[in-house]
């Protein structure tokens, strides 16, 4: 593996100038941090605006003849209400196997342009892009075709100041709604932007051809409410945030219920049903799963990292740490992980298994600093 | 007095039968922030090459080894409550532990300033 050349993003050059630590994260390239460090990153991001480079991310469109075709097509694969979305509105969602583990999780958005009604624009997660879009072409029926957009950057501006800094670009912004997108001009950059992302805070996602990464980082970068943020940041962020990392917290062994992700899954689905994987999350829905993903909240200063073992008081296994870390806004150690049902309500005592020693933890509601959409 | 230096990123400054051992800067620059740091018990037995510390970061956790052979007799009770004390001084205040060393000949297997430099230089 080591012998594939890592892919770079567009802004590769702007990371590498800006004194970027990078790393290989799924077969890119990717700045893990700045020279200011993941703290002052992640503390930015909460009180300012952090700007991240997610181009390495899959973009692609779900192309049909009209809206309804496309949707109810993607309907098989995902068990969100596509066929509700309403133009330019975005739903989280997930790629189900045939036994109802997650291949991956996903943005749908229908879009809202004239000439590409019958769209759905998706983003999905850069080391599962090429199973995913294989996933799409091998159950897509004639009339409906993948494409790649292989040629659009993405950026994520993320933090309580993000909307007041792409409202002075475009006024146009304050339309968006939260988990809704728009075309805007940035500055003369066409940009597609929908007001979502991965960090708990308000922000939004910028989508832009790659010849206009530059020229938008740049001019992001130039407020000065806006610092760039690394992998890193985004991680500890996310996990503050209560949200799932594919290949991490989510993977094909783990469904979208025993995931916690129910309300990522509209009504009229888990009464019809009709999508891949329906079969053990309809079960799971009525039935409820042996195990869910829970926040754990351990008790002394040591973080716990993914892997770690979850006992219960008495010593006896229950689960696992899916992620774990230090929550730089918390002020100490967090961590997500499965445990049995019977574990999973809050306020459950537990122990982490850190070094061969039990260090005592407690089963905790998710999120760990609370949401700061603007909806 | 003079300081050594392991191939593991550790200092060692010996005074007497005693080594104050801490981390390098340059191991504190690789690692980022750090977050927590343990620390052995005093009266702990460690040998050259063995397990004596943890230092977290935000990302991951690192094994400190001891760069010589001794009892534990002290240890940095300020990184408990600062632990970016490492990240603010590796080679000073940042210091994890003091050992009563047992086997004196085990220095000569460190290196010296100039030659831990060139190490890191070509790693």
């Amino acid at each position: 593996m080591n012998e594939t050349p890592l892919h770079r993003t567009a802004l590769y050059n702007q990371h590498a100038s800006l004194g970027a630590k990078l790393v290989p994260f799924s077969g890119y390239d990717m700045p893990v941090q700045y020279p200011a460090g993941i703290l002052a990153e992640h503390s930015w991001t909460r009180t300012n605006a952090g700007l991240f480079d997610v181009s390495h991310m899959g973009q692609c469109a779900i192309a049909g003849p009209d809206f309804e075709t496309t949707a109810k097509f993607m309907e098989t694969l995902v068990p969100a209400d596509v066929l509700g979305l309403q133009p330019g509105q975005q739903r989280y969602s997930q790629l189900l196997s045939a036994d109802g583990g997650i291949l991956d999780d996903l943005m749908i958005t229908r879009s809202a342009w004239k000439g590409t009604e019958g769209s759905l624009y998706v983003v999905v997660n850069a080391g599962r892009k090429n199973e995913d879009y294989a996933h799409f072409e091998k159950h897509m029926p004639n009339g409906i075709e993948l494409k790649r957009w292989d040629h659009l950057a993405l950026v994520a501006l993320q933090g309580p100041s993000a909307a007041g800094v792409l409202v002075k670009l475009d006024p146009a912004t304050r339309d968006i709604k939260f988990m809704h997108s728009a075309r805007l001009s940035l500055q003369g950059i066409t940009a597609h932007v929908s007001h979502s992302g991965y960090t708990g805070e308000d922000g939004f996602e910028i989508s832009v051809a790659n010849e206009d990464a530059v020229k938008l980082w740049q001019l992001l970068l130039a407020d000065p409410e806006v610092r760039p943020i690394g992998l890193g940041a985004r991680d500890s962020l996310r996990l503050e945030a209560g949200l799932c990392l594919y290949g991490h917290d989510i993977d094909e062994t783990t469904s979208p219920i025993e995931a916690d992700l129910l309300w990522s899954i509209q009504k009229r689905r888990r009464v019809e049903g009709g999508f891949m994987g329906a079969t053990r999350v309809l079960q799971e829905i009525a039935n409820g799963p042996a195990r869910k993903r829970v926040g754990i909240k351990p008790e002394g200063r040591a973080p716990a990292r993914e892997g770690t073992v979850v006992t219960d008081r008495g010593g006896r296994p229950i689960g696992t740490v899916t992620s774990g870390g230090f929550g730089p806004t918390a002020g100490g150690p967090v961590a997500m992980g499965y445990v049995e049902t019977a574990f999973a309500k809050a306020g459950t005592a537990i122990q982490l298994i850190v070094r061969d020693k039990p260090m005592p933890a407690q089963v905790v509601t998710l999120p760990f600093i609370p949401h700061n959409y603007k909806r | 007095m003079s300081v050594k230096f392991s191939k593991d990123h550790e200092w060692v400054s010996v005074a007497g039968d005693i080594a104050t051992i801490g981390i390098t800067n340059h191991a504190q620059e690789q690692l980022g922030d750090v977050v927590f740091v343990e620390l052995p018990a005093i009266g702990k037995k460690v040998s050259k090459g063995g397990d004596a510390a943890v230092v977290e970061s935000v990302k991951a956790a690192s094994e400190v080894y001891a760069p010589l052979t001794g009892e534990v007799v002290e240890v940095n009770r300020e990184l408990e409550g600062d632990p970016a004390l490492v990240n603010r001084g590796a080679e000073g205040d940042g210091w994890f532990m003091k050992l009563k060393i047992s086997n004196p000949a085990e220095l000569t297997d460190l290196m010296d300033k100039n030659a831990y430099d060139k190490f890191v230089s070509s790693l």
